[in-house]
């Protein structure tokens, strides 16, 4: 994918904390939208969060976005290189529109509210929970999935040292997981050990395959460079 | 064949024991139409080597369809209306405005009020409607349509309180399930909420107490896991007219498809079960499960496929556990450490559920003359418990390897050396060996060495797991007019890679690469595969994959002898190649042989035979070889005194599983099966209000299971144990991997900071109590 941006931080967490004015992008961060159902004490704490990220990030050259809903809105999302124009209703979640609209289902929804990192997707290189994103707040930027990390056949150098070393069991986990870490090579192309714990630290994976993706993200970063 | 007579058997010579310490051979008698013995990995082409996983590139693509990914024309989103009381009993219930709803399709009624047997509910997310919608939001608008009349009834969540006399009654006799704590279906006692005991005796326990120098006695509790499947359980059910067909995530599609056809009166050869990609299990899926016949009835009455997944919060809540336990334990030696005596009290909790017993570990581990149990089940308002990874044995060996400790440090002998003595199994000794010297074993100090505030320690446990079999297994190999090869069972990959080892093991028969078989399996109309559970997959599939692909091979022989002009006996399969074995330049390809097919293929179906040998138990479809599966596995701990937080820096685990077949696939499981023993150690909770009866962590972030920052380094040894017992020889590693993890652990806490925790998990305020810090509190349910 010659036109993949380049990552530049592994988390808006960690983006917003080094550029803290820096909006670009726009307010919307994986903490950006919680789901209605279910709101619990840390939930009301995360809301508190994002409504200080909002207003921190609020500049006067990009207004708001007008009203719109609750019946479905006409949106272009950029989509593994390719523009795809689509009508969703706005409650929709990235990971929604990507499995349900597109039947792009290689994208993972585990625990669909931001705790386990399976539905992890590439925002101009950033990763983000698509579980924890509306797809009407991706606007213009390029997403990346799953499915458009190989080219062609030729997968990414992260995805054939899983196969490797098989950094997989039951592989629901594994497309968020290989998202991560081929972001990390992106971000770091000569990572330690302790960047990749860092990069998949919000990920969960049932089967106990972190060993394995260690080594499978440190062979890959060989690989890449050879 | 039914029964074999003598001249159906000729007698063959097996490798047998552990390579590395002493190979021998062993003479079986084996079925003259099964394939002679294999040799020892070292002798092999792919068998013992680590081939990549098969499914490999359908994961890290995301092209593998899993049941969620799984979009049929015209289905239909389900959704479940649950209990918010966790006990009640349903006066009435009114769906006409889910019904008038523009978007739904059908709605069902799963507790008919009326009728005592199904408008009561027991548990806080206990099903009471569903509804079929053309979108999830559809069906999420009309679960909230539904109006429901609750009488609440009295409850009781805690264990300890459901076992007193006035304890409000989970069930009355009329209701209560019957059943036995390790699972089997016999009719124990009910006296309040408590079912049992299941007693096992043997010898004379007061007098082998009477003749201990020493005796330990503790008490141990273990919490409710959760199986956290990254794949939430889910189907999708489209009955028609001509038959069903349900894909589902699943670990039994056989045993599903049996469900089905008893449920909905249908004939087995109308009912076809499907799973591709499988996103864990653990022990929880392998039934059909409420949500399973609530989508088959709501795809009924709508004539349209029904998709259900549940949500991470109906997981939690509804889809199985393990259950949590109480022990009692107390056991007598002799000064040199020989038992003589070992007692066993349990109480467990499956909620609404039966089989909250702790195994055989305490039974079955050492060699003790003199032993009884009891263990009891304890019924109470939560959702029901489900066999997890090493049911029984994981909770069991947390207290029993516990107790060996103590009694080892008071007999003032070395842990590993009073196993030694009282550990009759010689794979366990090889499996200490090598442990101790890879942890550094001989340089154990004594409990709580280090001076400051952060403590190191080391400490060891032991598995003990049936080496299970499903003689109910059978496979299909079948070799096409080109050459290729497809191997067929409805056995299903649940992330363990049979798949893999299936074409390992039929490449080897053909002489040909484990990338040129063709793997089709996890579909019910294939010959009948085993279930995923009880570390028996490999057991139980492996050895007729192999029956069917020689089956097939002796066909080819005879085609290519006549071929090459040379007696079938001397013809070999090698390098894509029939060749006279000793003369390579006599040769034809296999896809030559092939193409001279009369028909576009030719193919057999063998089922599993019995071990040659013969089992040590055997009833109905399922099996166990005569030896146990062990594992020991050692742990090295650093405790935090000031804030309590236990840090597992490295695990060493031997294991055992007959011959390796995979050695990279085995290492993933036993790595997965120590961390969740790390998980379940020191982290997992499910935590209910006693109050309302809620789950208050009915999540993935404040249900905490472990993440990489948490993983310790974990160093994995797999023995060759060779037994002559079938033709692959090959058994299970997933739960023998899991059981001697946390009370490893808890014993090297206990090395840390001289102080023992006795129950799970040993979170930090855990900890910080035991040393006397804070409080004791309260945490588990």
């Amino acid at each position: 994918m010659s036109d993949r941006k380049r990552p530049d931080s592994s988390s808006w967490e960690e983006q917003s904390k080094e550029n803290p004015d820096d909006s670009g992008r726009g307010a919307i961060t994986r903490r950006g939208f919680l789901r209605g159902a279910g709101l619990t004490a840390a939930g009301t704490a995360l809301l508190d969060g994002v409504q200080a990220l909002g207003s921190a990030a609020h500049t006067p050259e990009e207004p708001a976005l007008p009203k719109v809903g609750p019946g479905p809105v006409a949106i272009t999302l950029n989509l593994n290189g390719k523009q795809h124009a689509l009508e969703i209703e706005p409650r929709t979640t990235l990971a929604e529109t990507l499995r349900v609209h597109l039947g792009m289902t290689g994208t993972k929804v585990s625990c669909d509210r931001g705790a386990c990192s399976a539905c992890t997707v590439w925002i101009e290189g950033m990763t983000v929970c698509s579980c924890m994103m509306l797809t009407i707040d991706v606007g213009a930027r390029a997403v990346t999935t799953i499915e458009g990390l190989a080219h062609g056949d030729t997968l990414h150098p992260v995805q054939a040292a899983f196969i490797e070393h098989d950094a997989l069991q039951c592989g629901f986990c594994t497309p968020g997981m290989v998202m991560s870490c081929a972001a990390l090579l992106e971000r770091i192309p000569n990572p330690a050990i302790e960047d990749i714990r860092t990069a998949i630290g919000g990920h969960i994976c049932r089967c106990g395959t972190y060993p394995h993706i260690l080594a499978a993200t440190l062979a890959a970063a060989t690989a890449r460079k050879a | 064949m039914t029964k074999l007579a003598d001249e159906t058997l000729r007698t063959e010579i097996f490798p047998y024991g552990i390579a590395g310490v002493g190979l021998s051979q062993v003479k079986r008698q084996v079925p003259l139409d099964e394939p002679p013995p294999l040799p020892p990995n070292d002798d092999l082409l792919f068998i013992g080597k680590p081939v990549p996983r098969q499914n490999g590139r359908a994961m890290v693509t995301g092209e593998i369809h899993y049941t969620a990914d799984i979009n049929l024309p015209g289905m239909l989103y389900g959704r479940i209306l649950r209990s918010p009381l966790p006990h009640a009993e349903i006066q009435a219930i009114d769906i006409s405005a889910a019904e008038h709803h523009p978007g739904v399709r059908s709605v069902i009624i799963l507790s008919p009020p009326g009728d005592p047997q199904t408008a009561v509910l027991r548990y806080v997310g206990a099903p009471v409607a569903a509804v079929a919608a053309v979108s999830m939001a559809a069906a999420e608008e009309a679960l909230a349509l539904i109006r429901v009349s609750y009488k609440p009834l009295p409850f009781v969540i805690d264990m300890d309180e459901a076992r007193k006399p006035i304890a409000p009654l989970v069930f009355d006799a009329a209701s209560a399930p019957g059943g036995h704590p390790a699972g089997a279906p016999s009719a124990l006692p009910l006296n309040g909420n408590v079912r049992g005991p299941s007693t096992v005796s043997r010898g004379e326990v007061v007098q082998g107490f009477a003749q201990a120098d020493v005796i330990v006695e503790a008490e141990y509790r273990t919490q409710v896991q959760t199986h956290c499947c990254m794949e939430p359980h889910g189907l999708v059910a489209d009955w028609r007219a001509d038959g069903l067909t349900v894909y589902i995530s699943t670990q039994f599609t056989a045993g599903v498809r049996h469900e089905l056809a008893e449920a909905f009166e249908l004939p087995l050869s109308r009912v076809r079960v499907v799973v591709d990609g499988m996103g864990g299990g653990f022990g929880s899926k392998s039934m059909l499960g409420n949500y399973g016949r609530i989508a088959v009835g709501l795809s009924r009455k709508a004539q349209a496929p029904v998709r259900i997944v549940l949500t991470r919060q109906e997981e939690q809540m509804d889809a199985g556990n393990r259950p949590a336990t109480w022990q009692h334990l107390r056991i007598g030696a002799k000064h040199d450490g020989s038992l003589t005596a070992i007692s066993l009290v349990s109480y467990g909790t499956a909620g609404v559920g039966l089989g909250a017993g702790v195994g055989n570990v305490a039974e079955a581990l050492y060699t003790c003359p003199n032993f009884e149990s009891a263990q009891n089940d304890v019924f109470t308002d939560a959702g029901p418990g489900s066999a997890m990874r090493g049911p029984g044995n994981t909770p069991g060996a947390f207290g029993m390897e516990q107790a060996i400790d103590e009694l080892a440090e008071r007999l003032a002998l070395d842990p590993v050396a009073l196993r030694d003595r009282i550990d009759p199994s010689p794979r366990r000794r090889e499996e200490r060996r090598i442990g101790a010297e890879k942890i550094g074993w001989q340089h154990r100090r004594v409990p709580g060495a280090d001076a400051g505030p952060i403590k190191r320690g080391i400490g060891m446990a032991q598995s003990i797991w049936a080496s299970n079999v499903q003689i109910n297994s059978a496979c299909e190999v079948r070799v096409l007019r080109d050459g290729s090869v497809q191997v067929l069972s409805s056995v299903q990959d649940i992330g363990t890679g049979v798949g893999t080892v299936l074409a390992q093991v039929v490449a080897e028969v053909f002489g040909l690469h484990p990338e040129d078989v063709v793997i089709r399996i996890g579909d019910t109309d294939f010959p009948s595969g085993p279930p995923s559970h009880g570390s028996r997959t490999t057991a139980s599939i492996t050895p007729p994959a192999r029956t069917a692909a020689w089956r097939v091979l002796q066909l080819l022989l005879a085609d290519a002898a006549v071929a090459l002009n040379a007696p079938v006996d001397v013809l070999v399969a090698r390098d894509g190649r029939i060749q006279v074995r000793d003369n390579p330049a006599k040769s034809m390809s296999f896809r030559d042989v092939a193409a001279g097919l009369r028909t576009d293929s030719i193919s057999a179906v063998a089922t599993r035979s019995d071990d040659y040998p013969g089992f040590r138990h055997k009833s109905g479809d399922a099996a166990q070889a005569q030896q146990d599966l062990g594992g020991v596995q050692f742990a090295q701990v650093v405790v935090d005194t000031e804030t309590g937080i236990v840090r597992v820096e490295r695990v060493v685990a031997v294991q055992d599983c007959g011959r390796p077949l995979n050695p990279r696939l085995i290492e993933s499981q036993v790595q997965g099966g120590v961390l969740m023993g790390v998980s379940y150690a020191l982290f997992e909770n499910r935590i209910i209000d006693q109050n309302t009866g809620r789950m208050v962590n009915p999540n993935l972030e404040e249900y905490k299971v472990v993440g990489i920052r948490e993983a310790p380094q974990i160093d994995v040894t797999v023995l060759e144990n060779y037994q002559g017992n079938s033709a692959t020889d090959a058994y299970g590693i997933a739960e023998p991997a899991n059981i001697a993890t946390a009370p490893a652990i808890a014993n090297a806490v206990y090395n840390a900071i001289g102080i023992r925790l006795r129950s799970l998990p040993m979170t930090p305020s855990a900890v910080l109590a035991a040393l006397g810090k804070v409080p004791q509190g309260n945490m588990t349910s």
